[in-house]
């Protein structure tokens, strides 16, 4: 892992304005933070706290109210082809089939058809999709989709992977086999990533680092180093008995049994 | 997996439909002599059988048929292709509904047919006039499929293409529009027994040719089996635009799972 800052929030903080009224909510408030070349730093939080919100930053869709985005040191004015995004939502467009919606970006970015083509083959084979590459998306299994979600966003090769919550909607056995997946890939590819997750596991047995949010307006109230081996194997990683401590901390940060429990002091 | 048991469903559905048939064809023939029914009122099959072929070779059913099925194609066609491109452009721009759409409702509420007269006081007795009641009444239902699809695109498929760095003009063909023809071929399933409809109309309406002129003059001939063949000639029609959409559809939306089609043609 070297030094260099593939992606950085400074300072962001981001206003709607409220569907009801004419009053501005805030999501997120002062965000700060960078990811290096070669991190993946997991984004954890309570529901509403905005991290969607800082996803859509960085990938340029919005334009934050006060602050910056930056990926490779350039501000984020607008999408750019250096980061790409990918969501709970598969998005495979079912008209396409799979080998057509992997190379849909680099369609998009007009990359020369024979290349992408090629590309997207051995992004298939190495997610096993190879013989599945003439399917439509209605024929594949809900892991299968994801994968070929996965393949889309590194078929246009960026260097910052925008991840939110991508494995939320498989079952959990699926998604252990998708986390060393993408684990693995971006380990031999060396790409840079944000995770957006409540799975707390999947947090700590990803990442290099995980930076826990307040809730609503959002800000970063601690960032915790995973110091543990196997970043590359999630499921190595899982039954390193340290993980169960990280979790209790991220549990902690967050308030998870805290809120419950005051409520319950507040009635009796 | 009922693959066994589907085949055996569909046979007893179509042996039911041709023993239906049979049933039908039957009763036609000699129902109404059973029941006393005069033929002026309901010509046996066999009567109105006969006045076909007669009126095939001495009253130009085939002229008839063939200007109806033009009129039909043309007012469809048109149609299908003005409530398209309105639809898209309603859709890709609120503004534009929104400004538009009491009008919109208004002359959707109106009863399209009843502007045939209208029509035929401004272009005589053409076919234009048959035509422009067709594409008018053909419009509706393509046009709003199209809005409601354009309308329902999921934001995150247009937010992962705007990611990637699409042009507005590549987000309306790699996304919006392909996902708009499922709905929109439910429009043009619609339309196209619309459109027979509508040119009907205009023919009853005025004009010496066409279905719907065959009809009228056979009702002031009090010549039953004659309005008995062109409704069946106008039912073929339909019939035959109905199942050429159908055809284009499952062509052109094959990458769909077969049930989508359902069992209904």
């Amino acid at each position: 892992m070297s030094d260099v800052v593939r992606l950085e929030y400074r300072n962001v903080t981001m206003r709607f304005a409220e569907r009801t009224g004419q009053g501005m909510l805030t999501a997120v408030r002062g965000v700060s933070f960078s990811v290096r070349d070669r991190e993946l730093v997991s984004l954890i939080g309570p529901s509403g706290c905005g991290k969607s919100t800082l996803l859509n930053i960085g990938s340029g869709l919005a334009a934050p109210s006060e602050g910056a985005a930056f990926v490779d040191r350039e501000q984020v004015a607008g999408p750019n082809a250096h980061v790409a995004f990918m969501l709970q939502k598969d998005l495979l467009l079912p008209w396409r089939t799979v080998a057509e919606n992997v190379t849909f970006g680099a369609e998009i970015q007009r990359q020369p058809p024979a290349e992408r083509r090629q590309r997207a083959q051995r992004l298939l084979a190495k997610f096993n999709l190879a013989e599945f590459s003439d399917h439509y998306p209605h024929q594949l299994s809900g892991g299968m989709r994801q994968r070929a979600a996965l393949a889309r966003t590194l078929a246009v090769d960026p260097h910052v992977l925008l991840l939110d919550e991508p494995f939320s909607a498989v079952d959990a056995q699926t998604r252990m086999v998708l986390q060393r997946d993408l684990a693995l890939t971006l380990q031999e590819a060396g790409k840079t990533a944000l995770l957006i997750t409540h799975d707390l596991i999947e947090a700590v047995t990803l990442s290099d680092r995980v930076l826990v949010m307040s809730k609503r307006p959002g800000s970063i109230i601690d960032e915790i180093a995973i110091e543990l081996p196997h970043r590359d194997d999630p499921i190595a990683r899982r039954q390193d008995p340290k993980v169960s401590d990280y979790v209790a901390r991220l549990m902690d940060r967050l308030g998870i049994g805290h809120d419950e429990l005051e409520a319950m002091r507040g009635e009796a | 997996m009922n693959g066994a048991a589907r085949p055996s469903s569909v046979q007893k559905g179509t042996a039911t439909s041709v023993i239906l048939l049979v049933v039908f064809l039957a009763a036609w023939q000699w129902g109404p002599g059973l029941l006393g029914v005069p033929p002026y009122i309901v010509p046996s099959l066999s009567m109105v059988a006969r006045e076909f072929v007669h009126d095939w070779q001495v009253s130009h059913l085939l002229l008839h048929t063939g200007v109806t099925a033009g009129e039909v194609l043309a007012g469809f066609v048109l149609g299908s292709l003005l409530g398209a491109f309105v639809g898209y452009v309603l859709g890709m721009s609120p503004t534009a509904e929104l400004a538009l759409s009491p009008y919109i409702l208004a002359l959707q509420i109106a009863p399209k047919v009843a502007f045939a007269p209208l029509f035929i006081l401004w272009m005589g007795f053409t076919v234009y006039p048959k035509i422009l009641v067709a594409i008018l009444i053909v419009f509706f239902p393509v046009m709003v499929n199209v809005l409601t699809a354009i309308r329902g695109v999921d934001p995150d498929l247009i937010n992962l293409a705007r990611a990637f760095k699409a042009t507005r003009a590549q987000i309306f063909w790699k996304i919006e529009f392909p996902a708009s023809l499922p709905p929109m071929f439910a429009g043009l399933r619609i339309g196209s027994t619309l459109a027979v409809v509508g040119v009907v109309v205009g023919e009853l309406v005025g004009g010496n040719v066409g279905l719907g002129y065959l009809l009228s003059f056979g009702e002031g001939q009090a010549n039953t089996p004659m309005v008995f063949v062109s409704i069946v000639m106008l039912t073929v029609v339909g019939g035959i635009a109905y199942l050429a959409v159908i055809i284009v559809e499952r062509r052109v939306l094959h990458y769909l799972p077969a049930r989508s089609f359902g069992g209904n043609i």
